[in-house]
C-alpha cells in the first residue's frame, strides 16, 4: 500500500526540484506558446469590434489575465510565505521568493494596461478608486516583499520578515476582487463569473481564456527557472548540485561539433 | 482589411499596441534575465566543482 502512495515530501529537496522543473520546463514553454498565438489570433482577427468601445476593448485581452495572474501570484506567494514561517521550509522560501518579481511585473502591466484602456474608454489613464488604488498597493506589496529579501542581509530574518509583510497583505486581495461589488467604482463589474457566465460574446471570452492560459504557463515557467536559479545559489557545494552541473557540462561537450581537421568549434552563448 | 488600417485600430492603435507592446517587452526581458541567472549558476556551480571538493 505505501508504495503507492506520492512522496510529496521529496520535491522539498532541492535536488528532486531541481530535475522536476527540468522535465516541466518544456511543455511549459510550449503551452505558452501556442496559447499565446492562439489567443492573439482570436483576439485580433476573429473577434468583432465593440459597438461602444470599437477597438480599445481588446486591450482586455492581456490587462484582465495580468490582473488575475497578480492577484493569483500573490495567493500563492501567501501560501508559501505561510509555510515558510510556520514549518521553516526552505524550499517554500525559495518559492515565494520566485514568484514575487512575476507577480509584480503582472501587476505593473495591469496597472498600465489598464490606464491605457481606461484613456480612451472612460477618458482617465487613471482615478483613485478601490480597485485601482487597491491594485496599486499590490505592486508595493510586491516590491516591499522584493525589498526586504534584498535590504535583510541574514537570510533567516530576510525570510521571515518577508513572510510577514506578504501574510499581512493578503487582506487586500478580497479588496481589490470585491471593491466593484462593495464601492462606486469607476471600474466596471465583473463581465466573468463562476456561477453567471460570461456577458459578453464568445469570441472574446475564448481569447481571454487562451491569454490567461499563456499568462499563467508562463509565469509558471519563469518563477520555477528563477527558483532552480535561486536554489543553485543558495546550495552551491551541495553533492546534488556538483553532480548536476558535471552532467550538463558533459552533455555540452557531447554536442561539440568538429571541423574537418577535427578541432571542437566554439559557441558563444 | 489593410496593415495601415490593422496598425491603426480605428484610432485606437496606440493605445492598444503601447499596451501590448509594453507587456511582450516586459515577459521577454524577464525570460531572458531569468533563463541567464540559471545558466550563470550553473557554471557557477561548474566551476565551484572543480576548484573546490568534489
Amino acid at each position: 500500500m505505501s508504495e503507492k502512495r506520492i512522496q510529496w515530501f521529496k520535491f522539498s529537496s532541492p535536488g528532486n526540484f531541481f530535475a522536476l522543473v527540468e522535465k516541466l520546463l518544456p511543455w511549459l514553454w510550449t503551452t505558452a506558446l501556442i496559447t499565446t498565438a492562439l489567443g492573439l489570433y482570436i483576439g485580433f482577427f476573429v473577434a468583432p469590434v465593440d459597438y461602444q468601445q470599437g477597438n480599445s476593448y481588446r486591450i482586455m485581452f492581456i490587462h484582465v489575465p495580468a490582473a488575475w495572474m497578480s492577484m493569483f501570484i500573490y495567493l500563492v506567494m501567501a501560501v508559501y510565505a505561510f509555510i515558510t514561517l510556520v514549518w521553516r521550509i526552505k524550499m517554500a522560501d525559495v518559492l515565494a521568493a520566485s514568484l514575487a518579481p512575476t507577480g509584480a511585473l503582472f501587476t505593473f502591466a495591469a496597472l498600465w494596461t489598464g490606464a491605457l484602456w481606461g484613456r480612451p474608454t472612460w477618458g482617465a489613464y487613471w482615478v483613485w478608486d478601490a480597485r485601482l488604488t487597491s491594485e496599486l498597493l499590490l505592486l508595493f506589496l510586491y516590491l516591499g516583499y522584493m525589498a526586504l529579501h534584498a535590504a535583510i542581509p541574514d537570510r533567516q530574518r530576510a525570510s521571515r520578515a518577508a513572510s510577514l509583510l506578504a501574510l499581512v497583505g493578503v487582506v487586500n486581495l478580497p479588496i481589490i476582487y470585491f471593491s466593484v461589488k462593495w464601492w462606486n467604482t469607476l471600474h466596471q463589474g465583473a463581465s466573468v463569473s463562476v456561477s453567471k457566465g460570461a456577458s459578453m460574446d464568445s469570441s472574446m471570452l475564448a481569447a481571454m481564456l487562451l491569454l490567461s492560459l499563456a499568462c499563467w504557463m508562463y509565469a509558471i515557467a519563469v518563477s520555477l527557472t528563477r527558483a532552480q536559479a535561486e536554489t543553485l545559489d543558495r546550495e552551491r557545494g551541495a553533492t546534488w548540485a556538483s553532480s548536476l552541473a558535471a552532467a550538463q557540462a558533459a552533455e555540452l561537450d557531447e554536442d561539440l561539433e568538429t571541423t574537418s581537421e577535427g578541432v571542437p568549434v566554439q559557441h558563444t552563448w | 482589411m489593410s496593415v495601415m488600417e490593422f496598425l491603426a485600430m480605428g484610432g485606437h492603435g496606440p493605445y492598444i499596441w503601447g499596451s501590448y507592446g509594453v507587456m511582450a517587452l516586459l515577459m521577454v526581458i524577464e525570460a531572458r534575465q531569468v533563463i541567464a541567472r540559471k545558466r550563470k549558476a550553473l557554471s557557477l556551480q561548474h566551476a565551484a566543482g572543480h576548484g573546490g571538493r568534489s
